[in-house]
C-alpha cells in the first residue's frame, strides 16, 4: 500500500483547484451551477413541460375554450388521469364542451401524450411547477376552471410552440375555408336536396346544431387538412369500436367527434361555439359567413 | 446461473428465525452476524436489500432481495396502446430515458417494418450517446461515493450531468423523463441553436473527464479498494448473461453497437474498451474510457447530421400484425431489449423488458463472497443498477 | 487578559484556599468550554462551506451573513428534535456514551497550552495524561455501539475500537520522539523548546522573527516524520476521512451513532470535533511550535520581548489551518477498507514510527557541529525507510492499468 504515492496529491490538487475556482468569475460560470431558486426568478426554460392545461381564446374562459370534449386525450392518457364529462344543454343534447374536465396532477406524469393526440390544439403543456398544496388529493385534482388558461399565457411561456400552433390552426382554417368554398360550389347544385336532408336530420335530432349536417363532408374529401385532423378522424373511427368504451355507445361517440372535428374545421375560435346555439340549422352560406367572422377575429 | 439459484444458493430454508446464529468452527464457538442491508440503506442505490451474513466483516452469504419498486410495468403495457407505454419506458432506468425510448421504438419499428428517416437516426445516436455520458458519469460518481469519498466526485458528475440534462430539456421538454422518440422517428425536431449548444457541451466534456481522471484514476486509495475486488470471470459473465460495460470489463468483446449495428452505428468508427481482470477497477475504467469513445461518436454525428424529416411514414394507429419481435440496443448498462408479442390488435399481447440491471445483478453473490462488507457495497456500485429497471 | 483577571480573582480569594481553588477551576474551565464550543460552531460552518466549495456548491448561505448563523440554527434543530432511544437498547449506557465522549475530549483540552500561561491544568506529565484520557474516547464509542443494540452500531463500535487502539500506538510513538528530544512531558516546556533561544532574544528583529519559527520540531527530520505520522494517526484517532470507517456512511449507515438522534447525536458530534481540536492542539504543541509564530515588536512598545500578535492567536490560527486541511482531505479522499486500515497502521506507520524513534535518538547524540549533515542524512534515511516499507507492503502493487480496445 503506497500512501506516499502521487495519486492522492494529484487528487488534492484537483479539489483545491475546484475550491479556488469557485471564487473567480470564470470558474464560477463553469463550476458553480447552483441557482438560488426563489431569488433567481424565472428558472424555467422555454421548453419545459410539466402538466397540461386547457387553452381558451379571447377573454371568456369557458366560452373561449378550445376543447370540444372529444375525449381522445382521456382515452390516450397512459396513466388515465383525465376525466371528462360532456356538457349537455337543457334538451339533453351534448354540447361540444366538457362539463367536467379533471386532471389528477398527482397521477399525471407530464408525458405530453394528451397534447399530441388532441386534434384541436386545445390542451398544451404548462411550465408552472410550484404546485404545493395543502390537501394531497383534493387540491391536486385540477378541475376545468383551474386548468383553463388563456392563449396569451401560452404565448408567454412557450412562444415558439404557441406560434407554431396558432399557425397550424390558421392553416387548418384556411384549408377548411377553401374546402368549403369548393364544397359550396358542388353543393350549390344539390342545394335543395341537401338542405332538405339537413333539415330533416336536425329536426330528427331535435337540436339546433349547426355543423352536424355537414359532418360527412370531410370524409368525402380525400385531402385531409392536416395530419392531426386526420389522425383524430381515424382514431375517432377506430377507437370506440376497438376499445368498447363503456361510457357511451360507439355511434354517439363517432358522431360527437365528428361534430367536434367539423367545428374545428369551421374555425375553432371559441366565439363560434358560443354563437352556435343561436344559429339555425346551417346552410352553406351561413357556414361561410361564420368562417370569415372567425378569421376576422383571429 | 439463473436468478433463482442466486437467491437461494447455499441458503437454508427461509423460515428459520433471523438474528444471531451459532455455528461450530474448529472447536471455537463463533457467531455469524446477519445484517439486512437495505431496503433503505444509504448505498444500495434505491430500495434494494442485501441479506448478508458476516463472519466478522467478511461476507459469507449474500442474498439480494428486490421487488420493492415493482410497478407492474409489463402488465400495464399489455393493457394500453403501443404508444402509451412509451412514457413508461422512461421510468425503467430513469437515468437513461432516451435509450429506453429508443429500444422500445426500435422494437415497434421492427414489428411493422418502419423506415426511420436519416435525420431521426442521427438525432437518436446523439441522444443515446449523451445518455451514455450521463449514465457513466453518474455511475462513476456513485461508485466513488460508495467508496466513501463524501460526494465530491459525485457532485462534479452531477454538475456535468446538469449541462446534458439542459440539452435534453431543451429538445424534449423534460430533463429526465424525455419521452422523445416515437415509432418511426422523433416527437419533434431539434430546436434552433440546439446543435451549437450541444457542441459546446460535448467539447467541454473531455476537459472535465481529464480532471476527473486526475482526481480518481491514480488515487492510491481507490486503487487498493477496487483492484482485485469482485473479480468476474469471463466464463461466468457469459453464462450469466451479463452484458454491457460489465461484460466488456471481463474481457469479452461484445457491444451491440458493433454486433447489431442498429440505427446508423455502422457509420461511426469507434473503439470498444476492454478490461482484462474483470474487477471493480476494470469496470470503473471501462466506463470512463467508453465516455471518451462516446464523445468521438457525438462529434461525428453532429458533423454529419443531415437535414430532412424527423418522422417517417408512421401509421396513425399503431396496429402491428400478429407476431413477435425482439428489439434490443446497447444501453449504457447493457443489452436493453423489448420483446413484444402482438395478436393483431392495438395492444400488445405480451410485453417484456430485458433489463440489463437485473441480469447483471444476478452474479452479485458470486462477486461478493469472501470480501468485506465494505467491498460488497463497492461491488454493488460497480454493477451499476437502477432499481426502476430491476423491479420494473 | 483573562489570565490576568483570573490571577487577580485568585489573589482576592487568597484568604480561603478551597473557594479559591473552585473558582480557579471554574475560571479556567468556563472560558475553555465556551471558546471551544464557539470553535466547534465555527468549524462546522467552515466545514460545510469549505466542502461545498470543494464540491462546487455554495453551501449554507441563508442564515445570517454567509450562512454564519447556520450552526445556531443547527443547534436549535438538534435540541428540539425528538430523542429516540431504541426499546431494546441499554438505556443507561446509551445515555452516558455521548457524555463520556464529550467529557473525555474536553478533558484532553486541559493539557494544551493555548498561549503563554494559558494552560488550564499545568502539570508536568501532561502528555501522558493526554493520551490516557484520549483512550477513554475509544471506550465511549464502543459503549455507544454496544448499548444501541443495532448491528450497524456494533460493527461501527468494533471498527472504532480496532482502529483507535491500533492508531494510538504510532500516535504515541511519534509523540515519544518529541518527549525524548525535549526531555520533558510538560507541554509548556515542549513549546518553550521550540524557540531558537539565541535568535528569539537577539536584538535583530528579523532574527527574532525567524527565531519563533525556526525552532519548530517539524523542521527537524524526526519531527517531520513524526508530524506526518502523528497527523495520519490523528486522522484515524478522530475518525476523520479517509479513516472514518466507524461511521462509514456508505457501508454501515452511521456506525455507532446510528441509533442516536437529537441532542445526544449533537453531543457526539460536539465531542468528536472537540476531540479533533484536542489532538490537533497536541500536534501543534508537539511539532508546530505551540503558541509561537512569526511575530513583531509592537510599535508602541519598547520592550523587545513584547509581541504584536498574542500567542493564542497563533495557536488558533494553526488549529484552523490544520482543520482546513482535514476538511480538504475529507473532500477529496475515499476511505480505506478495514483490513487495509489495519495493515497500514501495523505494517507501515508503526515500523516507521519506531525507526523514527531511533533516528531521533541518534540525532540526540550527534555533536552540535555535525547536526546539519546528520539531519540531511536522517531525512534521506527516513525517506528510504518509508519507501522501502511501502514497497514491502505491496504484494501485488495496485497501479493504474493500460487498456486495450477492440475495434
Ligand atoms: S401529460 Fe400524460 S399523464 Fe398527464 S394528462 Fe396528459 S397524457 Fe395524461
Ligand atoms: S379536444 Fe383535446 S383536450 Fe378536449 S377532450 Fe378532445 S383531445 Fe382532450
Amino acid at each position: 500500500m503506497d500512501l506516499l504515492g502521487s495519486g492522492i496529491f494529484k487528487g488534492m490538487a484537483v479539489t483545491l483547484k475546484n475550491f479556488a475556482m469557485t471564487y473567480f468569475d470564470r470558474g464560477r460560470k463553469e463550476r458553480l451551477p447552483t441557482v438560488q431558486y426563489p431569488e433567481a426568478g424565472d428558472t424555467v426554460t422555454l421548453f419545459t413541460r410539466n402538466f397540461p392545461f386547457l387553452i381558451y381564446d379571447g377573454e371568456e374562459e369557458v366560452d373561449g375554450m378550445r376543447c370540444v370534449a372529444c375525449q381522445i386525450c382521456e382515452r390516450e392518457c397512459p396513466p388515465a388521469c383525465i376525466y371528462i364529462v360532456k356538457e349537455k344543454d337543457e334538451n339533453g343534447k351534448f354540447v361540444k364542451r366538457p362539463k367536467v374536465f379533471d386532471i389528477d396532477v398527482s397521477v399525471c406524469m407530464g408525458c405530453q401524450i394528451c397534447v399530441e393526440v388532441c386534434p384541436f390544439d386545445a390542451i398544451v403543456m404548462d411550465s408552472e411547477f410550484e404546485y404545493s398544496k395543502e390537501d394531497r388529493f383534493g387540491d391536486l385534482l385540477f378541475n376545468r376552471d383551474e386548468l383553463l388558461k388563456s392563449n396569451d399565457y401560452y404565448h408567454k411561456i412557450h412562444p415558439e410552440e404557441a406560434q407554431a400552433r396558432d399557425a397550424n390552426l390558421a392553416a387548418k382554417k384556411a384549408a377548411d375555408e377553401a374546402k368549403k368554398k369548393a364544397r359550396e360550389e358542388k353543393a350549390a347544385a344539390a342545394a335543395a336536396a341537401k338542405a332538405a336532408a339537413e333539415k330533416e336530420a336536425s329536426e330528427k335530432k331535435d337540436s339546433p346544431e349547426a355543423s352536424e349536417p355537414v359532418a360527412e363532408e370531410p370524409k368525402a374529401e380525400p385531402a385531409a387538412p392536416s395530419e392531426n385532423h386526420a389522425k383524430a378522424e381515424s382514431e375517432a373511427k377506430e377507437k370506440p369500436a376497438a376499445e368498447e368504451t363503456p361510457v357511451e355507445e360507439p355511434a354517439a361517440a363517432t358522431d360527437e367527434t365528428e361534430d367536434a372535428k367539423e367545428e374545428s374545421s369551421g374555425g375553432s375560435e371559441g366565439k363560434e361555439t358560443s354563437e352556435e346555439p343561436e344559429e339555425t340549422a346551417g346552410s352553406g352560406e351561413d357556414d361561410e359567413k361564420k368562417a370569415e367572422e372567425g378569421e376576422g377575429v383571429s | 446461473m439463473t436468478m433463482e439459484s442466486s437467491v437461494v444458493a447455499g441458503s437454508e430454508p427461509t423460515v428459520e428465525p433471523r438474528g444471531f446464529e451459532l455455528i461450530e468452527r474448529e472447536g471455537l464457538e463463533t457467531n455469524l452476524l446477519e445484517v439486512s442491508m437495505g431496503p433503505h440503506h444509504p448505498s444500495t442505490h434505491g430500495v434494494f436489500r442485501m441479506d448478508v451474513k458476516l463472519d466478522g466483516e467478511t461476507v459469507t452469504e449474500l442474498r439480494p432481495v428486490f421487488g420493492y419498486l415493482h410497478r407492474n410495468h409489463e402488465k400495464l403495457a399489455e393493457d394500453m396502446g403501443y404508444l402509451g407505454s412509451m412514457p413508461f419506458t422512461d421510468r425503467l432506468d430513469y437515468f437513461c430515458s432516451m435509450t429506453n425510448n429508443w429500444a422500445y421504438a426500435l422494437a415497434g419499428e421492427k414489428m411493422i417494418d418502419l423506415e426511420v428517416p436519416e435525420r431521426a437516426e442521427y438525432v437518436r445516436v446523439i441522444m443515446a450517446e449523451l445518455t451514455r455520458l450521463v449514465n457513466h458519469i453518474m455511475l462513476v460518481g456513485f461508485f466513488v461515493n460508495d467508496l466513501g469519498a463524501l460526494g465530491t466526485p459525485l457532485l462534479y458528475a452531477l454538475r456535468e450531468r446538469e449541462k446534458i440534462l439542459d440539452l435534453f430539456e431543451w429538445a424534449s421538454g423534460a430533463r429526465m423523463m424525455c419521452n422523445y422518440m416515437r415509432f418511426g422517428g422523433l416527437r419533434n425536431d431539434l430546436p434552433e441553436g440546439w446543435l451549437t449548444k450541444c457542441r459546446e457541451v460535448v467539447d467541454a466534456f473531455p476537459y472535465f473527464l481529464d480532471e476527473y481522471e486526475k482526481l480518481l484514476v491514480e488515487n492510491e486509495i481507490i486503487l487498493v479498494r477496487t483492484q482485485n475486488v469482485g473479480v468476474l470471470k469471463p466464463e461466468l459473465a457469459i453464462n450469466a448473461g451479463i452484458t454491457g460495460p460489465m461484460l466488456r470489463a471481463s474481457g469479452v468483446n461484445y457491444d451491440l453497437r458493433k454486433v447489431d449495428a442498429y440505427g446508423v452505428y455502422d457509420r461511426f468508427p469507434f473503439r470498444v474498451p476492454m478490461g482484462e481482470v474483470g474487477d471493480c477497477y476494470d469496470r470503473f475504467m471501462v466506463r470512463i474510457l467508453e465516455m471518451r469513445e462516446s464523445i468521438k461518436i457525438l462529434r461525428q454525428a453532429m458533423d454529419e447530421l443531415p437535414e430532412g424529416p424527423i418522422m417517417g411514414e408512421a401509421p396513425r394507429v399503431f396496429k402491428p400484425p400478429a407476431g413477435e419481435i425482439y428489439g434490443r440496443i446497447e444501453g449504457p448498462k447493457g443489452e436493453l431489449g423489448f420483446y413484444l408479442v402482438s395478436d393483431g390488435t392495438a395492444k400488445p399481447y405480451r410485453y417484456r423488458v430485458r433489463p440489463p440491471s437485473l441480469v447483471n445483478l444476478t452474479v452479485l453473490e458470486d462477486l461478493c463472497l469472501g470480501h468485506k462488507v465494505a467491498d460488497a457495497v463497492v461491488i454493488l456500485g460497480s454493477v451499476d443498477i437502477v432499481l426502476g429497471e430491476v423491479d420494473r | 487578559m483573562l489570565v490576568q483577571f483570573a490571577n487577580w480573582v485568585q489573589g482576592e480569594l487568597a484568604c480561603s484556599p478551597a473557594l479559591a481553588k473552585i473558582v480557579g477551576i471554574l475560571l479556567a474551565a468556563v472560558p475553555l468550554a465556551t471558546v471551544f464550543a464557539l470553535c466547534f460552531a465555527f468549524t462546522t460552518w467552515l466545514e460545510r462551506k469549505g466542502l461545498a466549495r470543494i464540491q462546487n456548491r455554495i453551501g449554507p448561505n441563508r442564515v445570517g451573513p454567509f450562512g454564519l448563523f447556520q450552526p445556531i440554527a443547527d443547534g436549535i434543530k438538534m435540541i428540539t428534535k425528538e430523542d429516540i432511544v431504541p426499546r431494546s437498547s441499554d438505556h443507561f449506557f446509551h445515555l452516558i456514551a455521548p457524555l463520556l465522549v464529550l467529557v473525555s475530549s474536553m478533558a484532553c483540552l486541559a493539557f494544551i497550552p493555548f498561549g503563554l500561561g494559558m494552560t488550564m491544568s499545568p502539570i508536568d506529565t501532561a502528555v501522558v495524561f493526554f493520551f490516557a484520557i484520549l483512550g477513554m474516547n475509544t471506550l465511549a464509542v464502543f459503549l455507544a455501539g454496544w448499548a444501541s443494540r443495532n448491528k450497524y452500531s456494533l460493527l461501527g463500535g468494533m471498527r472504532a475500537v480496532a482502529q483507535m487502539v491500533s492508531y494510538e500506538i504510532p500516535l504515541v510513538l511519534s509523540a515519544v520522539t518529541v518527549v525524548m528530544m525535549v526531555g520533558s512531558l510538560d507541554t509548556r516546556e515542549i513549546v518553550g523548546a521550540q524557540v531558537v533561544e539565541g535568535w528569539a532574544t537577539s536584538e535583530n528583529s528579523g532574527l527574532r522573527f525567524l527565531g519563533q519559527i525556526a525552532g519548530w520540531h517539524v523542521f527537524t527530520p524526526w519531527g517531520f516524520a513524526g508530524f506526518i505520522i502523528f497527523f495520519i494517526a490523528a486522522l484515524a484517532e478522530t475518525n476523520r476521512s479517509p479513516f472514518d470507517l466507524p461511521e462509514a456512511e456508505s457501508e454501515i449507515i452511521a456506525g455507532y451513532v446510528t441509533e442516536y438522534s437529537g441532542f445526544k447525536f449533537a453531543l457526539f458530534f460536539l465531542g468528536e470535533y472537540i476531540g479533533a481540536f484536542a489532538v490537533l492542539g497536541l500536534a501543534i504543541t508537539l511539532f508546530l511550535g505551540g503558541w509561537n509564530g512569526p511575530n513583531f515588536q509592537p510599535w508602541w512598545s519598547s520592550d523587545p520581548h513584547a509581541l504584536l500578535i498574542p500567542g493564542f492567536v497563533w495557536f488558533f490560527f494553526k488549529m484552523f489551518v490544520l482543520m482546513a486541511v482535514l476538511i480538504w482531505i475529507r473532500g477529496t479522499l475515499p476511505r480505506l477498507r478495514v483490513d487495509q486500515l489495519m495493515s497500514f497502521a501495523w505494517k507501515f506507520l508503526l515500523p516507521l514510527a519506531l525507526v523514527n524513534v531511533f533516528v531521533a535518538g541518534f540525532l540526540f547524540h550527534v555533536a552540535k557541529e555535525d547536526r546539519v549533515w546528520a539531519s540531511v542524512a536522517a531525512f534521506v534515511f527516513l525517506y528510504l525507510v518509508a519507501k522501502g516499507l511501502s514497497r514491502m507492503n505491496q504484494s501485488d502493487a495496485p497501479a493504474p492499468r493500460k487498456y486495450h480496445f477492440a475495434e
